[in-house]
């Protein structure tokens, strides 16, 4: 006699397209995905040549890290670069919400901003540190002033499009409400268009921190991009990766920590019906 | 009877030069006070369009519209809208979506206390009459399409508009919703007093809640013919399948037909099946 096989699960593959996955899963392919690079490191600057000024071995980077906070202040030169890109991005921010906002919701400010934004976003922010430099000098200001050059015409552009993704009938229901423009532009666009503008927060703060190395070209003397600079001139390759990676890990709280702030201030948003 | 909305000499043209589009050409109409209206006809008959320039948003290039005798110069509170989607705040939960118009000036023009009391009165029996009381405290993706549209009705309603537009509401909803949706509405017409002018595909429904439809024709968008609905005041789901009703229905559809150029479809199907055989 056959017996029956056991009951096949009607749940579809991992492999399936689009396929479901438990949350276990998920966390074991991530941290697969973090940890191969990892191993694949370790054993390329194990392999060949122990030349650890072409490859260090991750064990000498963490030397080289534990080294910076220990003799040469890491914690400060973290502090003033984190000081520079959040300043630069704030300054961006500040300014690009009500710009974008205008630009979304009136055609003549569109007409006589966008066209321009989009010819300056493609000059290339490094080439601004001359004139910077001639402009507002050497100081801090001048950092943040790459930083801002960097990311706030981008900025702008994207805000404005949030802006103008507001559904039509949103607008036009308040309209025949009563509503006023202002009362429309604060009650409805504002509203409606707040997540996607936190999402293009959370976004060029990112494009944000790729700026901090072209910043700190402008004679600094701290920071994680200056450290950088300055490791590459002694051939401390070491130092190299614990800044670049390091700059990667404080991108990544900063993009987790917008991540929670979305979830906590639109809640609507993470509903299931 | 009174005359609500007048529609004297209305035409439309989209765009400038050699681009425009004559989308509505000469439109007549006069609406009593409480009546209700249906507009049907083939797509780019133009009576969404019609219907925006009577609420406003959207602004004729000749003629005149006349509402409770004023003239139509954009959006205004006495002509209230409800769209097809995406019209609900998502971040407001569905009895802050229904008391929107009270946080605006304009509904706080008389503040009194009674009065506030008087609105938020209004409020839960909106929520009332929808069928809303369980839900006051969601937000509205947790609602199917038909709840949904029932929040965007009462909200519509909130502010008491003396004509209440509507455009394809029920187009996104599935059949079964449809009808309760028609008889709420029918329901709601009733007690609030309100014209109300209703755009539509749909030729069953324009007749089930219409008391006149107004056919529409495209190329330029005009009105083709208004029909009286010879049913008795009082609808009910039976009635659609009264031999007045079919008929009225089908005498509509081949009027439809006629105007919308469909027939080059029709022969070419026929001249396809000749080919076949």
């Amino acid at each position: 006699m056959r017996r029956k096989s056991p009951q096949r699960s009607a749940r579809p593959g991992i492999w399936s397209i689009r396929g479901p996955m438990s949350r276990r899963q998920y966390w074991g392919f991530a941290l697969v995905g973090l940890l191969l690079p990892l191993l694949g490191w370790w054993l390329l600057s194990h392999m060949g040549t122990d030349d650890s000024v072409f490859m260090p071995s991750p064990l000498d980077v963490f030397r080289r890290l534990i080294q910076w906070y220990q003799e040469d202040d890491l914690l400060a030169d973290m502090w003033i670069s984190i000081y520079r890109v959040t300043a630069g991005f704030l300054l961006s921010a500040l300014i690009a919400l009500p710009l974008g906002l205008l630009i979304g919701t009136f055609r003549p400010v569109q007409a006589m901003l966008e066209p321009l934004t989009d010819f300056i976003r493609y000059m290339p922010a490094v080439a601004f540190i001359p004139l910077v430099m001639l402009w507002i000098g050497i100081d801090e200001s001048s950092k943040i002033a790459i930083i801002w050059i960097g990311t706030f015409f981008q900025m702008v552009l994207m805000m404005a499009e949030d802006v103008r993704r507001v559904p039509l009938a949103q607008i036009e229901a308040a309209q025949t409400m009563g509503a006023t423009r202002s009362e429309i532009i604060q009650r409805v666009i504002f509203q409606s268009a707040k997540p996607a503008l936190l999402d293009t927060l959370r976004v060029t703060m990112g494009w944000a921190w790729t700026y901090l190395v072209v910043a700190e070209l402008v004679a600094a003397n701290s920071g994680l991009g200056y450290s950088i600079l300055k490791a590459q001139r002694f051939l401390q390759t070491d130092k190299i990766f614990v800044g670049i990676i390091l700059i990667g890990l404080i991108g990544l709280v900063m993009d987790q920590l917008f991540r929670f702030a979305h979830r906590k201030a639109f809640p609507w948003l993470y509903l299931r019906k | 009877m009174t005359t609500k909305i007048e529609i004297k000499q209305v035409g439309k043209v989209f765009g400038e030069g050699k681009q425009a589009v004559e989308a509505l050409k000469d439109i007549n109409l006069t609406i009593a006070d409480n009546e209700f209206v249906t507009f049907v006809g083939a797509s780019g008959c133009g009576k969404s369009t019609l219907l925006r320039i009577i609420g406003g948003l959207e602004y004729h290039t000749a003629g005149e519209v006349l509402a409770s005798g004023e003239p139509v110069y954009g959006p205004g509170a006495d002509r209230a809208m409800v769209f097809q989607h995406y019209s609900l705040y998502p971040w407001l939960k569905v009895m802050e979506n229904i008391k929107f118009s009270r946080q605006l000036k304009h509904g706080r023009e008389e503040l009194t206390s009674s009065e506030v009391e008087k609105a938020s009165g209004r409020a839960d029996a909106l929520l009332a009459l929808m069928g809303l009381q369980a839900a006051a405290n969601a937000y509205p993706n947790q609602l199917s399409g038909g709840m949904q549209q029932r929040v965007a009705i009462a909200r519509a309603l909130m502010g008491r508009p003396e004509i209440l537009l509507m455009d394809e509401p029920f187009g996104a909803l599935d059949a079964q919703t449809r009808e309760v949706m028609h008889d709420l509405i029918l329901h709601v017409h009733k007690l609030e007093k309100a014209t109300i002018v209703f755009v539509t595909h749909d030729v069953e429904e324009a007749i089930y809640l219409g008391q006149r439809v107004v056919l529409m024709a495209p190329r330029p968008g005009r009105i083709d013919t208004i029909y009286d609905v010879p049913l008795p005041a009082q609808r009910d789901q039976d009635m659609k399948h009264s031999p007045e009703f079919l008929a009225l229905k089908k005498e509509i559809l081949a009027r439809i037909r006629d105007t919308s150029g469909m027939r080059t479809d029709q022969s070419m199907l026929e001249q396809l099946n000749m080919e076949q055989a």
